[in-house]
């Protein structure tokens, strides 16, 4: 009863605050239920059985990526009344595709059945008397090290990425290099002028 | 009544259908439709999540894994390239980018 | 004896290939750009020596040293094989495919004998001749690798031993010749002439290729000994042709001699032969005065066995024969062009070989093939010699007086026109008059008709000759005085096959009649020429009334008397008859209209059959449907195609999204 409670709850607060992010014309309004959204979505992972994954979404999901969505939001001086512009007129559109879709996947999800031999073609059972996080970690790091590296660096190129993408240099900003500061030396530092007497330099 | 895999399911097609919606309704502002994404990368796993309960299988988490793995390096990414547009144009106008070169 | 042939025959293939090959820029220049033609300042001022050719010598003298053995060669085989020999050497198969076998072999008998003197005596001569003449070309060696070229494809024809062999030769001369004639190819006539004598040719070798296909569904065999056996048996055999019965052997005799007809320039046929001058001169003293043109006599009397028994085929190789002998003697006439003069002679000459050939005296054709040979390849040679002398002019008219100048070619040329003419004991004396008494002897209304004909082209014969002699010997000179001052006898090398066919001209009808057409006649052939049992040309032609003897000296004398009044006495008389007879003249100089009339006929239609295909056919339907079509089409897809690629990020969001949607729903309904 509890669980359903619970159920219901996430679900509601998920989807109400997703329609709000595509439809708030402010975009930190939007990020910020897109946070809760995300939140939401946790819940109903935890309530599903899958606790790594929940705390995984709560702390790098949303701890990280929307926070830098946030941030990017924050930093570009974008005038976003305009680009709501076009919203209304696309509603149509969106209407028909979106109400087909979700029709389809409706009907999935109701008539959806198990296949017969479903259970044999597990590839991963659930192993008892574990936790959640302990079995994941079990299964990522014994049977599938290579796609959790690969996973790996794939998030390494997509840092690389970004910095290499985002980088620059402004040439009318000085910056203090380390490395020439320490390697300087007398001879190029100091200059002994003699000055004479009375006539300045 | 008590919750069961059709729930799931059907929050994660109603979640995924507002992803579609939000990409058509906000087609010219691309951090939005970046967040669509996000939502409906979200409604995936939680499908994939509810399917691995559902059967015993942990391959659907892990799927999932790899899945929040690569939604994170697509928004990384999507960003950069959305702040170097941003520096070089001083806009982020969908229906302005549309040539290869900046 | 057997390896003395092949040495014959494949000698002037190997100077060919290696002067071809090696002698030429062919591998010189592999890797860089072969020079320009060297145009010397001194030779430029001199006005006569435009080219200079500072090659190597060797291909030139490899090819002629070949060929003079070769020429020796032929003479021992000569006399071997009058000797009562015949031989038959198979060198490889060629083809044997179902009941088709044809071999590479060499068929020698006292026709094929006849041939090789012939040939290789004449191309060894004009390759010696041609060391002077060519000398300042800068592609000699192409020059001699074609000549030579030609004269293995001639042998090639001669010695043949089956139908498919002899077509071997017969397309390999036409290949050489056409390669002569546009030997050079900077000349826009050149090319034309070229192209004009390939052309023409063609339907000759349509004919003669029908005939082969007609030999092989008769007898089953393209081999003559084999057809030769089987011929009397299928005297009686029709042949379903266009769409109607005709008689099988004189359809095949037909059909080879509309082969003849093209190679041997006979009336319709002819013209390609006077364009052919613009090649060198020794080229045409060699292909078309002494040897190729005459392939198509060798055909007809090699394949004598079927046309004893075609009497029809026989009567058309009569007619056409003495049509293009009286034709071609009139267009002589009055052409100006020296070479073409002789040109037009040769046309003629061969068309009184055919007469022969018609009335079945094999024998005396191929003796007037065999003196004409000789004084027909020195008249050109001559002309040449004239043509050299005077800066490459070949106008007569602006010639004249030349006699003082080259007393040595006069003299050759004197000999070369007696002999033509038939003066008495040279050797036309003793071969065209025998034609004309052959043609008498026949007795027929067709022969009767020839004899006048080829009696009164005698006389034009000797007018044109003689007109010739005067106009460019005697008289004033018509030349600038720089061009005279400059007029020199030709060097040695190109004197010396002068004085040897000279020799020819003169003693070969006295030294070999007797062989040929003479008492030893029946011997000399043996079973190289066929004759049915009822023909007694050879031995009619001997017992004719004397005026017909006397006939053709007449005629010769009459032609030299008018020529001689018209170009050395009253020398303004020619001008007036020709003004007072203008359409006469003008029909006569424009040699009976007939490239105009084929122009006309069939070089119109097929051009605008050509253009209709061409702009029609090719370019609206093939290449509008096709190539052009498609590309059209895909510039046509790509534009609307690139009109979807909007480049708008949202745009392919949209594409994808409605991709899904419409995958998940072809799913849902399909699935």
């Amino acid at each position: 009863m509890i669980v359903s409670a619970f159920f219901w709850l996430f679900a509601s607060v998920l989807l109400v605050s997703a329609a709000l992010v595509i439809t708030l014309r402010n975009p930190v309004h939007a990020v910020l239920f897109l946070i809760l959204a995300f939140f939401n979505g946790a819940g109903l992972f935890l309530l599903a059985g899958a606790e790594f994954l929940a705390m995984i979404l709560v702390v790098v999901y949303v701890g990280a990526v929307l926070v830098l969505f946030l941030f990017i939001i924050m930093m570009l001086d974008v005038d976003f009344a305009e680009l709501k512009a076009g919203f209304i007129r696309s509603a149509p559109l969106a209407g028909l595709v979106g109400g087909v879709l979700l029709a389809e996947l409706m009907f999935v999800a109701l008539k959806w059945k198990p296949a017969a031999m479903a259970a044999k073609l597990k590839m991963a059972p659930a192993m008892q008397g574990m936790t959640n996080t302990e079995a994941l970690g079990r299964i990522l790091y014994t049977d599938h090290v290579y796609f959790f590296q690969a996973a790996g660096m794939i998030l390494l190129v997509a840092m690389i990425g970004a910095i290499v993408l985002s980088l620059h240099h402004r040439r009318d900003v000085k910056r203090q290099n380390v490395a020439d500061q320490v390697a300087r030396t007398r001879e190029e530092a100091v200059r002994l002028v003699d000055v004479k007497p009375g006539q300045g330099l | 009544m008590s919750i069961g895999l059709a729930h799931y399911l059907g929050v994660a097609a109603t979640l995924f259908t507002i992803g579609v919606f939000g990409i058509f309704l906000n087609r010219k502002n691309v951090i939005v439709i970046l967040m669509s994404v996000e939502l409906m990368l979200l409604a995936v796993n939680i499908n994939l999540v509810a399917f691995s309960t559902h059967l015993g299988d942990l391959m659907g988490q892990v799927f999932a894994l790899l899945v929040l793995t690569v939604a994170a390096a697509e928004a990384a990414i999507g960003l950069a390239i959305l702040v170097v547009y941003f520096r070089n144009r001083g806009s982020i106008a969908v229906d302005e980018i549309d040539s290869l070169k900046g | 004896m057997e390896t003395l042939l092949k040495a014959i025959v494949f000698l002037p293939l190997l100077g060919a290939v290696t002067a071809g090959l090696f002698g030429t820029a062919v591998f010189r220049y592999v890797g860089g750009a072969p020079p320009q033609p060297a145009h010397d300042a001194h030779a430029e001022e001199d006005g006569h020596h435009h080219f200079h050719y500072d090659g190597p010598r060797w291909p030139m003298l490899l090819t002629t040293g070949i060929l003079l053995l070769v020429a020796a060669l032929a003479w021992v085989a000569f006399f071997d094989v009058i000797a009562g020999h015949t031989y038959k050497v198979v060198i490889a198969e060629w083809v044997r495919s179902g009941k088709l076998v044809a071999q590479w072999a060499l068929r020698v008998d006292t026709l094929t004998a006849v041939m090789l003197v012939v040939v290789t005596t004449v191309s060894a001569l004009v390759h010696v001749y041609s060391l002077g003449y060519m000398s300042h070309d800068p592609h000699q060696p192409r020059f001699f690798a074609y000549l030579s070229l030609f004269t293995f494809a001639m042998l090639m024809l001669v010695t043949s031993d089956n139908l498919l062999q002899m077509f071997f030769g017969w397309e390999g001369v036409g290949l050489a010749s056409y390669l002569l004639i546009g030997f050079w190819y900077d000349r826009a006539s050149a090319n034309a002439a070229a192209i004009k004598a390939f052309v023409v040719n063609r339907v000759g070798d349509f004919g003669f290729a029908l005939g082969i296909f007609a030999t092989f569904a008769l007898f089953g065999s393209i081999e003559f000994d084999p057809i030769f056996a089987a011929a009397p048996e299928m005297a009686e055999k029709t042949m379903h042709f266009l769409s109607r019965d005709v008689p099988a052997l004189e359809l095949i005799g037909l059909l080879l001699f509309m082969g003849a007809m093209g190679k041997s320039a006979q009336f319709l046929l002819h013209t390609w032969l006077p364009d052919a001058m613009e090649g060198p001169t020794p080229v045409s003293a060699l292909i078309h005065a002494a040897t190729m043109v005459t392939a198509g006599v060798f055909l007809v009397a090699r394949m004598s066995p079927i046309y004893e028994l075609a009497h029809v085929a026989q009567q058309v190789v009569l007619a056409i024969g003495a049509v293009t002998a009286f034709f071609a003697a009139t267009v002589g006439l009055v052409q100006n062009d020296i070479k073409r003069i002789i040109a037009y002679s040769t046309c003629s000459q061969l068309g009184y070989m055919f007469a022969a050939l018609g009335v079945g005296a094999y024998g005396v054709g191929m003796f007037h093939l065999f003196t004409h040979a000789f004084f027909k390849a020195l008249l050109f040679l001559g002309a040449g010699s004239v043509i050299h002398a005077m800066a490459d002019e070949q106008d007569i008219w602006r010639m004249g007086g030349l006699y003082p100048y080259i007393k040595r070619t006069w003299a050759m040329m004197l000999i070369g026109t007696l002999a033509l003419t038939g003066f008495p004991f040279t050797a036309g004396y003793f071969s065209k008059d025998a034609i004309i008494e052959a043609t008498y002897a026949a007795h027929t209304p067709l022969g009767e008709a020839a004899f006048w004909l080829l009696v009164v082209a005698a006389g034009f014969t000797a007018f044109y000759s003689w007109r010739l002699m005067f106009v460019v010997f005697h008289g004033k000179p018509r030349a600038s005085r720089e061009t005279l001052a400059r007029v020199h006898e030709s060097p040695a090398v190109m004197m010396v096959p002068l004085y040897v066919l000279a020799a020819g001209a003169l003693f070969a009808g006295f030294l070999f009649k007797d062989w040929f057409i003479g008492e030893a006649e029946a011997e000399f052939w043996g079973q190289a020429i066929y004759r049915a049992a009822h023909n007694e040309i050879v031995e009619a032609m001997h017992h004719v009334p004397a005026w017909v003897k006397w006939a053709p000296f007449v005629m010769m004398v009459s032609g030299f008397s008018v020529a001689f009044l018209f170009y050395m006495v009253k020398t303004d008389l020619p001008e007036k008859l020709a003004r007072a007879f203008r359409p006469v003249y003008l029909f006569l100089l424009n040699k009976w209209y007939f490239d105009e009339l084929y122009d006309v006929l069939f070089v119109r239609p097929a051009f605008a059959l050509g253009r209709l295909l061409w702009k029609g056919g090719d370019q609206k339907i093939i290449d509008g449907l096709g190539p052009d079509g498609v590309s059209a089409l895909a510039a046509a897809v790509g534009r609307v195609a690139s009109r979807l690629q909007t480049g708008y990020l949202y745009h392919y969001a949209f594409a994808m999204l409605l991709g899904i949607a419409g995958l998940l729903t072809w799913l849902m309904m399909g699935g």
